[in-house]
C-alpha cells in the first residue's frame, strides 16, 4: 500500500492521522455501500422511475396539460367508489377468514413436537411456493358446475342443484384465502413457538386452568404475530389481480382489475395511473398504520 | 389409560379435550394441500371434463402439451428467464445485503427501503409502469425486458434471505480471517460464503421460482416469441378450462417440489 | 524460518520474517475514538514493551476491547498513532498487520476441520502444502492436539477449541498476539488451567501480547503489567503487585481486589478513623479527608495484647460466611463502617465468633493504604 509506506517516511511525531483516517473511513463505507449500487440501479430503472413516470401521467389530462381531471372523475363516478368498496370488502373478508382458519392451525402446529410440526409445515409451504396460477386453476376445476365439489356435494345429498361456486365473489374469496393463509400462519407460528412454555407452567402453578391460561397468557403473547400476519394479508389482498380475474368471472372487479381494464380495453393511461396512485397510497397508509399499531401493541404485549 | 386421557401439554390438558383442535388443524392443512395435489391425478384423465377419480387414465393432455410448439416455446422462455433471473438476482441481492449489512451507513436504511419497494408496490402498477416504460424504450416483448423485471422482483427476496443469514452469522469469523491475513474479499469468499451457502442456494431457487411463476408483469411486457408460460396459461384460462393446463400444472408442482427438496437437502448436508 | 512467497505479498507489519523472531514493541499515541459526543477512547497513550504480556483490564464500557480492536485494525480511530516497532500502522488494513488474534468466542471456521483452520493463515501466505502441513502439526503438538487435525470443530470440547484458536493465531509466527477475553467462555477449572498454559506459552514464545479481560484475578495471575481502563482513559498501568499494594485511586482500589473503605479525617497531620488514630507511611493530605483501603486478607482478628505495629479498631461481629478454605467474617466498626476479614481455616479453630461479639481488628501500618479523597457521588 503506497499511502502506508508514504506515512512510514512522513510519520513524524505529532501526526495524529486524523484527516487520513477520516478519508479511509469514508472510502471504506462508500466501497461497502457501493456493493448495493447495482441492485439500487436496477430497482431505480425498472421500478422507481417507471412508477414515478406513471404517477406523472395521472396528473395530465388528455391534451397533456396539468390537471386533476382523473382524480375528479374518480370522485364523481360511483363505479370507482364501488370498485374500492369491493376491494376493501374482499380484503377484509379474506383477512378475517384467514385469522379464523390460520390461528387454530398455527396453534395446533405450535403444540406439536418440532419434527411433526416441520412435517406438517410442508403442507403449508408447498402451496406457498406452488405457482399462484396453478392453484387458481385447481380451484377453477374443483369449483366449476360439474366440478368435484358440486358432484360430491350432490352425491352426499348436501345439495340437489349444482351450486354456483365460481365466477363470483365466493370463488374469489375461496381462492384468495387459500393463497393468503400461509402468510397468516407463518408469522403466527413463529411468534407462538417463541413463547416461553415456562410462562404457561407458571400460570398453571398459580392456579389458572388450561383455558384461562391460554386466554390470559398465551393469546396476548401471540398478538404481535397475529397483527403482523393480518396486516400482511390485508395489504397483499389490496393488490390482487389474477385470482379475481380468473375466479371472479368478470363479476368481481378489484382495483387491480380495473386498472388492467383501463389499459387493455380503453387505453386510458391517465385513469389507470390515477387509480394506481390511490391504490399505492392506501397500501402505504395501511402499512404505516399497521407498523404503528404493532409498535403500540409491543408496549402492552410481551414486554421483552 | 388411553392416549386420549394423557396430558397433551404442560398445563395437563388431555388429548381428548384437544380433539377438536386436532380435527380443525387437519382440516385446514387439507384445505391448503389437497386442492393443489388433486390436480395431479386429474391431469391423467382421459375425459375432457377433469374428473376425480378419473374413470379412464391417459396421457393425452401431456401429449397435447409436449406436441404443441407454442407451449414448448413458452416453456423454454420461462425456463430461460428463470435461470437468468436467478443468475442476476442472487449476486445482486447478496452484494447489496452484504454491503448494507457491513457499512452501517446512515442511508443504509433508506437504501434497504428502496430495494424492498418491489415487495410493497402492487404488482399491477409495476406491470403497467414497466409496459409504459418499455414502450418508450422499444423493449416490449423483449427477453431482456422480462428478465430485468423479474430480477427486480427477486432482488428483495434474495436480500431478505441473505440478510437474515448474515445477521445470524458471527462476523468475528471474518474479522479473525482478516487478522490472519485475508483481505475482505478473501474473508468473504473463504469464510462467509461457504457458511451462508444454504441461503445462497435458497435465494437462487426462489429467484428462479419467482420468475417462473410470475404472471402479471409477464402479461403486460412479454409476448410474441418471448411469451412466458404463465402468460399463455392465463390467457388460455380466460376462455375455457383447458385440461392441458392440468398437465402443465402437474409438471410445475413436481418441479417446484423437487427444487425445494434439493435445496433443503443441500441445507442438511451443509449443517 | 522464512515464509515462502514473502517477497510477492505485501509484508506483514508484525509477522516474523527471519528465524530469530524478535518481539516488537507497540506504541499507541493520543488514540481517540468517539461515537457522537461520547468518547470511547480518550487520547490514549500506551507503550507495550517487546515481549511483554500486557493486560487491558476494566469494567464493560471502559474501552478495553475498543482499544484492542483499534490495535488489530478492526476499529478505525478518529485520530492518533499506533506503531509496531518503527512502523506506523494506524491506517493499515487488518490483514497487513500480521497479528495473531484470538477472539472471545474462538471464531473457529465450522466448515473447515482443525488442520484447515490452523493452516488458514499459512495458505493465505502461500506457504507450500508440505510446509503448511508440517507447521500445522507442530502447532497442534504444542497444544496437545496432535492427531486432532481431521476433527471437525463441533467435535471438540471448549478447551480444545480454545487451543485450536491459539494454534491458529501463532502458527504463522506473528510478532504480536492480541487476545479478547479468550477464556471467558470456559468453566472455572478449565479457565485456571488455561491461564497457566497461556502464561507458559508466552514464556516460551516471548511474543508481545496484549490481553483483554474483565476478570481482575486473571489479569493479576498472567500479566507482566496491567493497564486499568476507566471511561476511555488509562487509569493506571503497572505490575500486578504494585497496583494491588498501592492502588493510588479509589477506582483502581475498588476494581482490583475486594475492599471496604473507611472514611479518614485528617487534622494537622493526624489521621483518625472509626474512633482510632491511624498511622500510615504516606499521608495524602495534612488537612481534610481521605479514604483507607481495607483488604479482607490484610485484616487480623486481634486477641488481648496483640496489635503491635498495627492500626487497631473496635467493632462488633455481624456475621460469618464459611467458604471452605477461608472464613469471611463480617463486622461493623465504631462509627458504623462495615468491614470484612478473610481468615484462613486450618481446622480446630472452633466456631466463629457469634454475631454481636465485640472484636478488635488490626491492620499492619505497612499494609495501610490511604487514598486521596475524590469527589464522590458523580454519575
Amino acid at each position: 500500500m503506497t499511502t502506508a509506506s508514504a506515512f512510514d517516511a512522513a510519520g513524524a511525531i505529532g501526526d495524529d492521522h486524523a484527516a487520513g483516517l477520516r478519508r479511509d473511513q469514508w472510502r471504506e463505507r462508500m466501497g461497502l455501500a457501493g456493493l448495493a449500487a447495482p441492485a439500487l440501479l436496477l430497482v431505480t430503472v425498472t421500478m422507481l422511475v417507471p412508477v414515478g413516470w406513471l404517477f406523472g401521467l395521472s396528473f395530465l389530462d388528455d391534451s397533456g396539460a396539468l390537471s386533476l381531471e382523473h382524480y375528479r372523475r374518480m370522485l364523481a363516478e360511483p363505479s370507482y367508489g364501488r370498485t374500492f368498496l369491493t376491494t376493501f370488502e374482499i380484503s377484509l373478508a379474506t383477512t378475517l377468514i384467514c385469522i379464523l382458519l390460520g390461528y387454530p392451525l398455527a396453534y395446533f402446529l405450535s403444540q406439536l413436537p418440532r419434527r411433526a410440526a416441520n412435517l406438517c409445515m410442508i403442507a403449508v409451504l408447498l402451496p406457498f411456493w406452488t405457482s399462484l396460477l396453478v392453484r387458481t386453476y385447481a380451484w377453477l376445476v374443483l369449483l366449476q358446475r360439474s366440478g368435484l365439489i358440486n358432484t360430491w356435494g350432490m352425491k352426499l345429498g348436501l345439495w340437489s342443484e349444482p351450486l354456483q361456486l365460481v365466477h363470483n365473489m365466493s370463488g374469489t374469496l375461496i381462492g384468495m384465502v387459500h393463497i393468503m393463509l400461509p402468510f397468516m400462519v407463518l408469522p403466527l407460528y413463529g411468534t407462538m413457538r417463541a413463547i416461553d412454555r415456562n410462562l404457561l407452567r407458571a400460570a398453571a402453578s398459580l392456579g389458572s386452568t388450561p383455558v384461562h391460561g391460554f386466554w390470559t397468557v398465551f393469546f396476548p403473547l401471540s398478538l404481535p404475530g397475529l397483527a403482523a400476519g393480518a396486516s400482511l394479508v390485508f395489504v397483499l389482498c389490496l393488490g390482487f389481480y389474477v385470482t379475481p380475474a380468473m375466479l371472479g368471472g368478470g363479476k368481481v372487479t378489484m382495483v387491480s382489475n380495473r386498472i388492467a381494464n383501463d389499459i387493455e380495453l380503453f387505453f386510458n393511461w391517465g385513469a389507470a395511473s390515477a387509480l394506481g396512485v390511490v391504490l399505492l397510497v392506501i397500501t402505504l397508509v395501511v402499512l404505516v398504520l399497521a407498523a404503528r399499531l404493532s409498535r403500540g401493541a409491543g408496549l402492552f404485549g410481551a414486554g421483552h | 389409560m388411553s392416549w386420549l386421557d394423557r396430558p397433551a401439554s404442560d398445563t395437563q390438558i388431555s388429548h381428548r379435550a384437544r380433539l377438536w383442535l386436532y380435527g380443525l388443524g387437519a382440516l385446514v392443512l387439507a384445505f391448503l394441500a389437497v386442492p393443489t395435489l388433486i390436480v395431479i391425478p386429474m391431469s391423467f384423465s382421459q375425459s375432457q371434463y377433469l374428473e376425480f377419480p378419473p374413470r379412464e387414465w391417459s396421457l393425452r393432455w401431456y401429449e397435447a402439451y409436449f406436441s404443441s410448439s407454442s407451449w414448448m416455446a413458452a416453456t423454454a422462455t420461462s425456463f430461460k428467464a428463470g435461470f437468468c433471473t436467478a443468475l442476476l438476482a442472487t449476486p445482486l441481492g447478496t452484494l447489496a445485503a452484504y454491503g448494507l449489512h457491513a457499512s452501517r451507513l446512515r442511508f443504509a436504511g433508506l437504501a434497504i427501503l428502496a430495494l424492498l419497494t418491489p415487495t410493497i408496490v402492487p404488482v399491477i402498477l409495476v406491470g403497467i409502469a414497466l409496459f409504459y416504460a418499455y414502450v418508450q424504450l422499444k423493449m416490449v416483448n423483449s427477453f431482456l425486458g422480462i428478465v430485468l423485471a423479474h430480477t427486480m422482483l427477486a432482488v428483495p427476496i434474495v436480500m431478505m434471505i441473505v440478510g437474515s443469514a448474515l445477521k445470524s452469522f458471527d462476523l468475528d469469523q471474518e474479522r479473525v480471517a482478516r487478522s490472519l491475513g485475508a483481505t475482505r474479499t478473501q474473508a468473504f469468499l473463504q469464510v462467509t460464503a461457504p457458511q451462508i451457502g444454504f441461503a445462497l442456494v435458497t435465494s437462487a431457487v426462489l429467484s428462479f421460482l419467482t420468475s417462473f411463476d410470475e404472471v402479471v408483469i409477464a402479461l403486460f411486457v412479454s409476448g410474441g416469441d418471448n411469451a412466458t408460460l404463465t402468460r399463455m396459461m392465463f390467457l388460455a384460462l380466460r376462455d375455457q378450462i383447458d385440461p392441458t393446463i392440468a398437465a402443465i400444472s402437474t409438471i410445475m408442482i413436481v418441479m417446484t417440489s423437487l427444487l425445494l427438496a434439493v435445496s433443503q437437502l443441500f441445507g442438511k448436508a451443509d449443517s | 524460518m522464512r515464509l515462502a512467497g514473502d517477497h510477492e505479498r505485501p509484508r506483514d507489519a508484525a509477522a516474523s520474517d527471519s528465524g530469530s523472531a524478535t518481539a516488537l514493541p507497540i506504541a499507541v499515541r493520543r488514540l481517540s475514538k468517539a461515537y457522537g459526543a461520547v468518547p470511547v477512547l480518550d487520547e490514549i497513550d500506551l507503550d507495550v514493551r517487546p515481549g511483554e504480556f500486557l493486560t487491558l483490564l476494566g469494567p464493560s464500557g471502559s474501552g478495553k476491547t475498543t482499544l484492542l480492536m483499534a490495535i488489530a485494525g478492526f476499529l478505525r480511530p478518529d485520530k492518533g498513532s499506533i506503531r509496531f516497532g518503527e512502523r506506523e500502522v494506524v491506517r493499515l488494513a487488518p490483514h497487513k498487520r500480521g497479528i495473531g488474534m484470538v477472539f472471545q468466542n474462538y471464531a473457529l471456521f465450522p466448515h473447515m476441520d482443525v488442520a484447515r483452520n490452523v493452516g488458514f493463515p499459512l495458505r493465505l501466505r502461500r506457504v507450500p502444502a508440505a510446509e503448511t502441513a508440517r507447521r500445522v502439526e507442530v502447532a497442534l503438538e504444542m497444544f496437545q492436539l496432535g492427531g486432532f487435525g481431521s476433527r471437525r470443530i463441533d467435535q471438540l470440547s471448549g478447551g480444545q477449541r480454545q487451543r485450536v484458536a491459539l494454534a491458529r493465531a501463532i502458527v504463522f509466527e506473528p510478532r504480536i498476539i492480541l487476545m479478547d477475553e479468550p477464556l471467558s467462555a470456559l468453566d472455572k477449572q478449565l479457565r485456571e488451567r488455561m491461564q497457566i498454559e497461556l502464561r507458559q506459552l508466552h514464556e516460551r514464545l516471548g511474543t508481545t501480547t496484549v490481553y483483554v479481560t474483565h476478570d481482575q484475578r486473571e489479569a493479576l495471575t498472567m500479566s507482566d503489567r496491567v493497564a486499568i481502563l476507566d471511561r476511555g482513559r488509562i487509569a493506571r498501568i503497572d505490575t500486578p503487585r504494585a497496583i494491588y499494594d498501592d492502588p493510588r485511586s479509589r477506582f483502581v482500589a475498588e476494581f482490583i481486589g475486594e475492599s471496604s473503605f473507611l472514611d479518614v479525617a485528617v487534622a494537622d497531620g493526624v489521621a483518625r478513623a472509626a474512633g482510632a488514630t491511624v498511622r500510615a507511611d504516606n499521608l495524602p493530605t495534612r488537612q481534610g479527608r481521605c479514604a483507607m483501603v481495607l483488604r479482607p486478607e490484610r485484616l487480623h482478628l486481634l486477641g488481648p495484647g496483640e496489635g503491635e505495629g498495627m492500626n487497631c479498631f473496635e467493632g462488633r461481629v455481624t456475621g460469618a460466611v464459611y467458604q471452605g478454605d477461608t472464613l469471611l467474617l463480617q463486622a461493623v466498626l465504631t462509627g458504623g463502617s462495615p468491614v470484612a476479614l478473610r481468615l484462613t481455616t486450618r481446622g480446630g479453630e472452633g466456631p466463629p465468633p457469634a454475631p454481636g461479639t465485640p472484636v478488635r481488628i488490626g491492620i499492619a501500618v505497612s499494609d495501610t493504604v490511604l487514598l486521596p479523597d475524590e469527589a464522590r457521588g458523580e454519575p
